[in-house]
């Protein structure tokens, strides 16, 4: 049915345009519903029930993170913790002769859009800290634009150790971003951490490795592989899939000769669980492994077996005493979603945040000269939170290394073994 | 080894013959109306969506576990959703645009992928992340005893005969019947074809509605593969269809399957044995595209576009 460009139609020509312009009227408000829209919170606690001196106006904690997108289960999670500091702040009066406002942004775990979150908080003079991001890869492009306007950054969850370290994490540590910080522990600390396990408990010893190519997976994969080659297991497969792949046939038939006994996968859930799935439907019935980008509940949801495994960075929530009133405060707050794997260290970032700013803030007001006194303060950080004790190093690294191995038990993650890494 | 390759095989054809059904409906409508439909991804993706809400919400309990009941259920419900969204999209978007510049329906397909898209995002519960779907075939998988043995799943299997009956299905409606000749006479040459008594309007109609059903079959056939969808897939999977609809000759029939099956080999045997393995298997669909194009620009089967006055 080879045809040739059409020319049909010159009748009712007035008619048609109209009807364009109709269309294109349409499909333009479509489009900009998605895009537009300012998504400041109105923290609770300014109108009734709170007395705080609010006269010195009103000072905002951004955030960056996947509000929308596959990874949202973590990054709605995200928003609500911090959402529930804020407010606790407010209440409370923590950050005096201010009202603190929280303004989160959706990256869609995407670089660019991260990047253009980033942009527009940084030009707003009343932002003075961010919590976030995710994913170490969105905070490769947030954390320069930050710094550079002197925000202070505090990510719950990025994981790849060249935010803190520098491109020679291993060999010549350099902090690049002075205003990062982190309470996640690193993957030098989680990948080893998951090959001790994998290897020296559960006692594996050909395995597979796979990741998304993405900063957080491939930086995990390698730093698990170079441990278990150590420890005298054999890494019988490198490979690489995308982020948004659904069929991994492709890699599976490639593995499926070399006999692994596990597969390690650095990367996140939308890809673990199904690929999970399709290793069982190819007739490999071997455990999947991953790191903290797996740890939630949709991993089983899209997949994820029983047996499956993950390491996660902290203590689970429900077993930490300090915990405890983070969760009841959650769940009385009657947020819509799950706290979900990274709450509780979120909770603890807007935190370091908050009491950097208190401190910074004392008794005076906050202009662009107290940024530098801010970035102290939260370097100085001596915090018991939700989960431990926080302080930094001095690269902006939480000095609590304490990582937790999970498996899957009925339809969610369980906790298995909480411990402290030491290096092999 | 013999039984990786024969492995690779068997997942190429497996992919291959879903990007050829939707390439199905790319190449269909682009023989008719000369129109790269961008958002036939779209149509693929929200006939996945509207088979879940179907098996979600309104199949009863008693149905869910047997598939002799809950495929034909799905697939036809899957093949409606995207027939009426299809039909909806030609009617409201395309239409109008019908005596415009190529550049202009073009332009709105992009527009329409991208609003179809965020609407699912915005009104299907959860669909901000990706969903998991029933397995509504025979759950498992046929290992052939071949060597390591290849495994195949049950769902894979249907993937595939399904998909190919009905591109045969199609090409002998276009052949054979009276409207599959109206079709064809539109394409040709649509004022010709007018004055032959054919009603220009009811051929299109007729060929979204036959693209749109394609893509819905494939959508739930998707899902019963992969036990999870997103609103991505049908971005993704249309690159690819769309790419088979080229490769193969852009409105031909026969090219668009033959073009998606030789994508999913491409895809699947140079994720194995070509240099970079799978972190580069896409790249090797387009160097392939590439290729052919420039010593075959018209496509496999692809006539040369002769240009009239």
């Amino acid at each position: 049915m080879v045809g040739h460009p059409g020319t049909r139609g010159t009748e009712g020509h007035s008619m048609t345009r109209r009807r364009t312009v109709v269309t294109a009227a349409i499909l333009a408000g479509a489009l900009g519903l998605t895009a537009c829209g300012t998504n400041r919170d109105e923290a609770a606690g300014s109108g009734g029930g709170s007395s705080c001196d609010t006269s010195k106006g009103t000072l905002v904690i951004g955030m960056v993170a996947p509000l929308s997108g596959s990874l949202s289960a973590l990054g709605l999670g995200m928003r609500n913790s911090t959402k529930l500091a804020v407010d606790q702040a407010n209440q409370k009066c923590t950050v005096k002769g201010y009202k603190l406002d929280f303004q989160p942004e959706d990256d869609q775990a995407t670089a660019q859009i991260a990047g253009q979150a980033a942009t527009k908080l940084s030009s707003d003079p009343n932002v003075v800290g961010v919590v976030g991001t995710l994913n170490s890869s969105t905070a490769q492009t947030v954390a320069p634009i930050l710094d550079a306007k002197k925000i202070v950054m505090v990510s719950p969850a990025n994981t790849n150790p060249t935010l803190t370290l520098g491109q020679a994490a291993t060999t010549a540590p350099a902090r690049p971003f002075k205003t990062y910080f982190r309470v996640a522990t690193t993957d030098l600390v989680q990948g080893p951490f998951g090959a001790q396990y994998l290897i020296q408990k559960a006692g594996k010893k050909n395995i597979a490795v796979i990741n998304d190519g993405k900063t957080y997976g491939a930086g995990l994969a390698a730093t698990f592989s170079a441990e278990a080659t150590k420890l005298g297991a054999k890494v019988v497969a490198q490979e690489q899939v995308g982020e948004k792949d659904t069929d991994f046939s492709g890699v599976i038939a490639k593995i499926r000769p070399l006999n692994p006994d596990a597969v390690y996968y650095g990367g996140e859930y939308p890809v673990a669980g199904p690929l999970s799935a399709q290793l069982a439907g190819a007739g490999l019935n071997i455990p999947l492994m991953g790191g903290d980008g797996i740890v939630d509940k949709q991993f089983v949801a899209l997949g994820g077996r029983v047996g499956d495994l993950a390491t996660n960075v902290g203590a689970p929530a429900d077993q930490l005493p300090s915990a405890a009133t983070f969760i009841s405060d959650y769940k009385a707050a009657n947020f819509a979603e799950d706290f979900s794997a990274y709450g509780v260290l979120t909770y603890d970032a807007a935190n370091v945040i908050i009491n950097g700013l208190a401190t910074a803030v004392g008794t005076g007001t906050f202009d662009d000269s107290k940024r530098q006194a801010l970035i102290d303060a939260v370097q100085a950080t001596k915090l018991d939170g939700a989960s431990g004790s926080i302080a930094f190093d001095q690269y902006g690294d939480t000095t609590n290394k304490v990582l937790t191995v999970y498996g899957v038990k009925g339809d969610n993650f369980a906790p298995i073994e909480t411990g402290t890494y030491k290096a092999s | 080894m013999l039984s990786t390759l024969l492995s690779q095989i068997v997942n190429g054809l497996v992919l291959g013959s879903l990007i050829g059904l939707i390439a199905l409906g790319y190449t269909m409508v682009y023989g008719i109306v000369q129109l790269i439909n961008f958002a036939h991804g779209e149509i693929f993706m929200v006939g996945a969506y509207g088979g879940l809400a179907m098996f979600t919400y309104l199949l009863p309990t008693a149905l869910k576990n047997h598939w002799y009941f809950a495929l034909p259920i799905l697939l036809i419900v899957g093949a409606a959703v995207s027939v009426l969204v299809a039909v909806a999209m030609e009617r409201l978007a395309y239409r109008p645009l019908r005596g415009a510049p190529r550049l202009a329906p073009l332009i709105t397909a992009l527009g329409v992928s991208v609003a179809l898209q965020e609407a699912v995002r915005v009104f299907y519960p959860n669909a901000t992340a990706a969903v998991p779907f029933p397995t509504i075939f025979v759950p498992g998988t046929l290992i052939i005893p071949i060597g390591d043995g290849i495994p195949i799943k049950y769902s894979a299997i249907l993937l595939v005969v399904v998909a190919l009956a009905l591109a045969y299905a199609l090409n002998t409606f276009v052949e054979r019947s009276r409207m599959g000749r109206a079709m064809r006479a539109t394409a040709q040459d649509p004022d010709v074809a007018r004055l032959m008594g054919v009603d220009p309007d009811r051929v299109i109609v007729l060929t979204f509605v036959l693209g749109g059903a394609l893509a819905g079959v494939g959508g739930i056939l998707y899902g019963g593969l992969y036990n999870t969808i997103n609103i991505d897939m049908g971005f993704q999977n249309g690159i690819f269809a769309f790419t088979a609809a080229v490769l193969g000759g852009i409105g031909n029939i026969r090219g668009a399957v033959v073009g998606g099956l030789a994508i999913g080999l491409v895809k699947a045997l140079g994720g194995q044995y070509l240099p970079g393995g799978t972190a580069y298997d896409y790249v090797w669909i387009f160097v392939v595209l590439i290729v052919v194009l420039v010593f075959r620009p018209q496509g496999f089967f692809g006539e040369t576009e002769r240009v009239r006055a």
